[in-house]
């Protein structure tokens, strides 16, 4: 059963800390979210594993072999995209896949066809013979998702893999995810997408400040922590912008409200109890204030829900 | 190195470090050969072995003698060019071969797989020595050429000396090279750095140590590869020359140090050791962040 895991794990820079003592055991096939604000430690952990940076403490093991002390070993049977790679300018999608697939020993008989298929996967047939250098982020990324395919390997370590695609480009590798998740593959990806981890990951684990918030599977996750269990949240956008004359505080005052607050100079998180029903009595109230309400919906998601209430500010 | 060789689940089997290695070596070479970099330097070789071509053909008597002899020819023709093209080449293919990986990202599309540090150096600096000999084999054979053209096929072998002694200067000055561009982030900042000391720095610091501070330079590469140009002159010159001026030796003295051969090899060969270990540690320690 392929397995990460790590012990302790910590990396200083100097005096800062940007992971501290993390220790996470994920194991079998199953697709991980990771998850956490802008300089929270997510590519540092990923970097762990795969032996770019050095611990300050602790291991990080694949499979239980120290990727530190054995990587050879350790990242044999794990894939990885972390940081969008370039590639040589003059090599083509073929030339740098055959470098990495010569490099991970697939052997001599398959190795054009696994080649062929990496570049069906991520759709880059076209391009196949052509020169890196003049290809697009997104282009790029989709061949570096295709070398990290390239040896079907058992882990697959991917740092915000959608970033730089296209639309059409996300949901196919969404759908790369979940494909290799029904041939026993074990994938570790962070993301800041939330819609894309509640539909391809089976579990979460959120990271804030070098430290581990949680770890449990997706529902588990979102039921433990967003809301209290009986009270929703709904999103209103205004016309205007707010300002002081506007009247936050009658909102508040609406039976079943709990509370009011400010995303943005045009939008406000309604958190209300009361089910279906509040819901509906809540939209005609607002609606009745006449206060420039021109959009009114349920909180995207309870992902997005659980993740606001466990990261409360970023950096 | 480990050698164990594992079959995976997938049925991939992973070449051992050493094989690694030649994999390494052999794309490395492959990106070669579509540089523009690997042109300009072999344009600048033909255009120095031209212009050595052209001197021989229209001042050939006072470089050669006349009737040529085979002695001052090739002393004149190695002596003069081959110091330059082995710096070239080494800071062409080595100045910024490990710091380019990480200015330009590239590195990192190859140190996630499972392939050690070392195989990734030791690739790269083995497609930079072909690289480079490729230029050494073009320099020598137009060398040739000039040779058999005005003096017959007879070779010295002195020139024979003098172009075993250059292929060792070449591994020491591309580890050297290696050494420094494994020591920066920064491209251009190590080619600044290794140009800087093999063309006029390592010299630099010969003249000053041996006439301020009259000691022997023998911890500079230049002094070791001296060797070179003196093992064309016969009798092989004197180790310590001093020549003193006026008052029956009390006057004040020039000393001149002419490193012996086996000295000049010692001493390459060192740079080379040292420069190696350091820089692949230095690899093997640098954090791709
Ligand atoms: N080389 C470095 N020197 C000093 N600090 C660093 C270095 N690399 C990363 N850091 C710090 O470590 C912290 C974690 O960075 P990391 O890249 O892991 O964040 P992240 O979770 O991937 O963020 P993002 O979502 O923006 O990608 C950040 O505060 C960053 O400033
Ligand atoms: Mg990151």
């Amino acid at each position: 059963m392929p397995s990460l895991e790590a012990v302790n794990l910590t990396k200083n820079y100097g005096k800062f800390v940007a992971l501290s003592n993390l220790s996470l055991k994920i194991e079998g096939s199953k697709c991980v979210g990771f998850l956490g604000p802008n300089g929270a430690g997510k590519t540092t952990t990923l970097k762990l594993f795969t032996d770019m940076i050095r611990p300050s403490q602790g291991k990080a093991l694949i499979n239980g072999i120290s990727v530190h002390e054995n990587k050879r070993l350790a990242l044999e049977h794990c894939g990885s995209l972390i940081e969008s790679p370039e590639i040589y300018p003059s090599f083509t999608p073929k030339e740098a896949l055959s470098m990495i697939a010569e490099i991970r020993g697939v052997p001599h008989d398959v190795r054009e066809k696994r080649i062929e298929e990496a570049i069906a996967e991520v759709k880059m047939e076209d391009w196949k013979d052509k020169k890196v250098g003049k290809f697009s982020k997104g282009m790029k990324q989709r061949i570096n998702i295709a070398s990290s395919l390239l040896s079907e390997p058992d882990i697959l370590l991917l740092d915000e893999p959608t970033t730089g695609l296209d639309p059409r480009g996300m949901s196919e590798v969404r759908d790369i995810v979940k494909s290799l998740k029904k041939r026993n593959r074990l994938i570790f990806m962070s993301s800041h997408l939330l819609p894309e981890v509640s539909d391809v990951c089976d579990e979460v684990a959120m990271i804030d400040h070098g430290k581990l918030l949680v770890y449990d599977t997706l529902s588990n996750v979102t039921t433990k922590f967003s809301g209290d269990g009986n009270s929703s949240i709904v999103e209103i956008g205004l016309a205007r912008a707010l300002d002081d004359s506007f009247p936050i505080g009658s909102i508040s005052s609406i039976t079943g409200v709990v509370s009011v607050d400010k995303m943005d100079s045009r939008n406000l998180r309604i958190k209300f109890s009361g089910g279906l029903e509040k819901q509906e009595t809540l939209l005609s109230d607002l609606a009745a204030m006449k206060i420039g309400m021109i959009s009114f919906r349920a909180s995207g998601s309870a992902l997005e829900d659980t993740y606001l209430n466990l990261i409360k500010d970023t950096l | 190195m480990t050698q164990q060789t594992q079959t995976s689940l997938e049925g991939n089997i992973l070449p051992t470090s050493i094989a690694q290695v030649g994999i390494i070596a052999r794309y490395e070479i492959l990106n070669y050969f579509r540089s523009r970099r690997f042109f300009i330097l072999l344009a600048i070789t033909l255009l120095i072995s031209g212009l050595l071509t052209f001197a021989i053909a229209y001042e050939g008597d006072s470089i050669a003698g006349s009737p040529p002899q085979a002695l001052p020819f090739y002393a004149t023709y190695w002596g003069f060019a081959s110091n330059l093209i082995v710096v070239f080449c080494a800071v062409f293919f080595g100045g910024d071969a490990i710091s380019g990986e990480f200015q330009n990202k590239t590195g990192y599309f190859l140190v996630g797989n499972p392939i050690r540090r070392s195989s990734i150096y030791v690739g790269k600096w083995i497609a930079a020595l072909t690289a480079s000999l490729i230029m050494m084999g073009v320099f020598t054979v137009i060398c040739l050429g000039n040779g058999f053209y005005w003096i017959g096929t007879s070779i010295p072998t002195q020139f024979v000396e003098a172009i075993s002694f250059t292929l060792i200067y070449l591994v020491a000055a591309l580890g050297f090279t290696f050494f420094f561009s494994s020591l920066f982030k920064s491209s251009s900042f190590s080619i600044l750095v290794t140009v800087v000391l093999l063309l006029f720095g390592f010299s630099l610091i010969d003249t000053v140590v041996t006439n301020l501070i009259h000691v022997e330079p023998w911890f500079t590469l230049s002094y070791g590869s001296g060797i070179i140009s003196n093992v064309f002159t016969i009798p092989y010159p004197q180790h310590i020359t001093t020549v003193s001026f006026g008052g029956g030796g009390r006057g004040p003295t020039l000393t001149e140090y002419i490193p012996t051969i086996p000295e000049g090899l010692i001493i390459m060969v060192i740079y080379f050791a040292l420069t190696a270990i350091l820089g692949l540690l230095l690899f093997e320690r640098k954090e791709f962040n």
